[in-house]
């Protein structure tokens, strides 16, 4: 009995002891698994160690969409944490419903943290901000898709990494075949071969300012340019010059990692995990070929990656707390940290200041080429883009692209088949937003 | 006869309580949840909602890449239950002749049954794995080109043999337990009337059988229908592109990858209807032709 009012005391007083140094508890649900979980969990640390006023604990959902799943669920319970992690595809679903969360922008104005939209880099600037131009999710995990090499295999073969996709079929891919290697694999077909080769070769990917400007959005991938990319594609297949592993992302990485495919298109948020990998080979990475039959002038690509949303419906308090975590975040210092583990791009120009003058890019060459090629010039079309149910959307096209590497369709009818799909998950979406 | 009874009007219902309590929270709430989704399109973060009536229906009528899921999901139904079973018989009556180590044999045999589908599931992906999978090896051997994930027949024909490899001892354990339930005087007496071993199994042994096959039946095709779940989800990945995928993997594809609320709602009451016609067909159709001894 004595024991037990005793552990009763205890606890109480261990209670009010809690209290009394009251530090302001959020919670951060992300998608960043095996070595990147190591680094968030490595910055939540810091930003703890750092102050004495609040306390982030970052818990690993699963796979993006898992990710998002998960908070939508938990926000319909009145259960959300504080910051929730949403990819590039789930933009469109967490910034339409408004209510749900907190622009980024406000959170930091009304908590003193100062804020200027110039600050961040122009790749990543509007990518998660509303028409007007307000930031609505904080860029945290930028990257973009680049070209990454096997040097050993492209010397072997006498070439240089390709410029263009001319250059790749007419040069590289039979040189590397000659030398006994497979051209190209990328890993994945929705990113890299549709939305970035809107950006860089600048073509319309939907009306509607790409989506931003209204939910009555059409999308317009049924055109000659990507078609043509598409039929290149197969036909690259055909020839040996490319091969596709599946729909899944590691599949697709694999075969370069072993060295069986000289160059695969991959994130340049792979190039920490690429780094600390004992390949037997030496690689490097540049920009994304182009189509000099689409243009001459190449532009830059979107950012992919996902960023940080801080839910509504908390306290002021914990609104704060969230708001110094996004200031430590952005710092110089995390972000230079960040990029550099990782290889994601530092979203912010003193960052990448940071990083050139540190020497990083000295060192390591093709780390720089992510927010080079976020730098390239802007166009029309490469701010980013805006669409309900995009992950469908991105499903639909795996499917029919899918179809199209094993011959079950043709490109001619895999794109009438997207547009349709596409357009009815597009007009079912825009019921749902009013 | 004294029908047993009990005193009070009360404590039955007490006693079914427990029971039904839980019928209703895991199914009637759930389901008339799903039914009134249904015949919404609804944000997902349950902000903004319109009822669009019959819609969420019509375009799973209009839909020709649902339709294709549909037919998936008839084929791989009957693939899985009929090689099921057909296995796990033929299993049971060899092991049930066997009198050497028939207890090792037989553990041996149920040992699958304790794996959980998503692990199958994980087990099928290293067998078939694309470079160094040792059954994708062995079909490379004989001139098949096996690329799981890749190809829509290659992921389907894993599919099916990774489901009916879960499931074979299941039904091992059944027909051999009915098997020894067969009296020995009517294998004695079958053995005077017919000399041939696959006579005797069709006209003697099989019938006898038939309701722990009918009750099989039932399991087998909720099992492909839905069981497999775990299984399909590891072998595409969770990804489908351009896999194959069962009618419950697209109400999760839907509704959990897509967040689409009252399409995937839609979905699964099309899926509650199936399965209710199909039990009442079974029940109606096939049990009456079914003798119970």
């Amino acid at each position: 009995m004595t024991k037990m009012k005793l552990s009763a005391a205890a606890a109480a007083v261990a209670m009010m002891a809690n209290t009394a140094f009251a530090q302001t508890e959020i919670t951060w649900w992300h998608a960043m698994g095996g070595a990147l979980g190591e680094t968030v969990n490595k910055i939540a640390e810091d930003f703890n160690a750092s102050q004495s006023d609040y306390k982030i604990t970052p818990v690993f959902k699963g796979t993006y969409e898992e990710t998002l799943t998960a908070g939508i669920a938990a926000f319909r319970a009145g259960e959300q944490p504080n910051v929730l992690q949403v990819f590039d595809a789930g933009a469109a679903t967490v910034i339409g419903a408004k209510g749900a969360t907190v622009p980024v922008q406000d959170l930091l104005t009304d908590n003193g943290v100062a804020f200027d939209i110039n600050d961040y880099i122009s790749g990543v600037r509007y990518f998660y901000a509303d028409s007007d131009g307000k930031m609505i999710g904080m860029p945290f995990n930028s990257s973009s898709p680049i070209m990454y090499y096997n040097m050993n295999a492209l010397e072997k073969a006498g070439v240089t990494p390709p410029k263009t996709w001319e250059e790749f079929q007419t040069v590289t891919a039979p040189a590397l075949k000659d030398a006994g290697y497979t051209g190209l694999s990328q890993s994945h077909l929705p990113w890299i071969f549709t939305e970035n080769f809107m950006s860089r070769h600048d073509l319309p990917f939907a009306t509607n300012n790409n989506g931003y400007d209204g939910t009555d959005t059409q999308i317009l991938v049924n055109n000659d340019a990507i078609k043509a990319h598409f039929t290149a594609v197969a036909d690259w297949k055909d020839k040996g010059y490319f091969e596709w592993f599946g729909t899944g992302w590691g599949d697709n990485q694999t075969p370069f990692e072993e060295g069986k495919v000289a160059i695969w298109l991959g994130s340049s948020g792979s190039f920490g995990g690429l780094s600390k990998k004992d390949l037997p080979f030496e690689f490097s990475a540049t920009y994304l070929p182009y189509w000099e039959a689409v243009t001459k002038e190449p532009k830059q690509t979107f950012i992919g990656g996902a960023s940080l949303f801080a839910m509504a419906g908390k306290s002021a308090e914990e609104n704060k707390a969230t708001a110094a975590f996004f200031e430590f975040l952005t710092s110089p210092e995390t972000q230079y940290f960040w990029h550099k583990d990782t290889g994601y791009v530092p979203i912010t120009e003193a960052a990448y200041e940071l990083a050139k003058s540190d020497g990083h890019y000295d060192r390591m060459p093709a780390a720089e080429v992510g927010i080079q090629q976020l730098s390239l010039p802007a166009g029309d079309n490469t701010k980013g883009y805006r669409m309900g149910f995009y992950v469908q959307i991105r499903d639909v096209m795996n499917r029919e692209y899918g179809r199209i590497l094993t011959g079950e369709t043709s490109v001619e009818d895999a794109f009438a088949n997207i547009e349709t799909e596409a357009n009815a998950l597009l007009a079912k979406f825009a019921k749902t937003q009013k | 006869m004294k029908r047993a009874g009990f005193t009070t009007r009360w404590l039955p219902i007490l006693l079914l309580l427990p029971q039904l309590l839980i019928i209703f929270v895991f199914f009637y709430w759930p389901a008339g949840h799903a039914l009134h989704s249904s015949f919404f399109l609804q944000d997902p973060f349950g902000f903004g909602s319109t009822f669009v009536g019959l819609d969420n229906y019509r375009d799973l009528a209009g839909n020709k890449e649902y339709m294709r899921i549909a037919r998936f999901t008839l084929l791989f139904t009957l693939l899985v239950t009929f090689f099921s079973l057909a296995f796990a018989l033929l299993l049971a009556v060899k092991a049930d002749n066997v009198l050497r180590g028939a207890k090792t044999y037989r553990t041996l045999l149920m040992w699958v049954y304790a794996i959980a589908p998503p692990v199958a599931g994980f087990i099928g992906l290293i067998m078939f794995d694309q470079s160094w999978g040792p059954l994708t090896r062995f079909l490379q051997s004989i001139g098949w080109d096996f690329t799981l994930g890749v190809n829509f027949r290659d992921t389907a024909t894993a599919m099916v043999i990774v489901s009916v490899w879960k499931q074979v001892p299941v039904n091992f354990i059944f027909f051999l337990s009915g098997l020894q339930s067969i009296p020995r005087s009517v294998r004695e007496a079958a053995m005077i009337d017919n000399r041939s071993a696959a006579g005797r199994f069709w006209d003697v042994t099989f019938p006898l059988l038939a309701p722990t096959g009918f009750f099989l039946l039932i399991t087998n095709i909720t099992y492909s229908l839905f069981e497999t779940f775990g299984t399909i989800d590891v072998l595409v990945k969770g990804e489908p592109g351009n896999n194959p995928m069962t009618l419950v993997y697209k109400v999760y594809v839907d509704g959990f990858r897509g967040n689409d609320l009252g399409g995937s709602s839609a979905q699964s009451v099309v899926l509650m209807v199936l399965v209710l016609a199909l039990t009442i067909f079974q029940f109606r159709l096939v049990e009456r032709r079914i003798h119970y001894t």
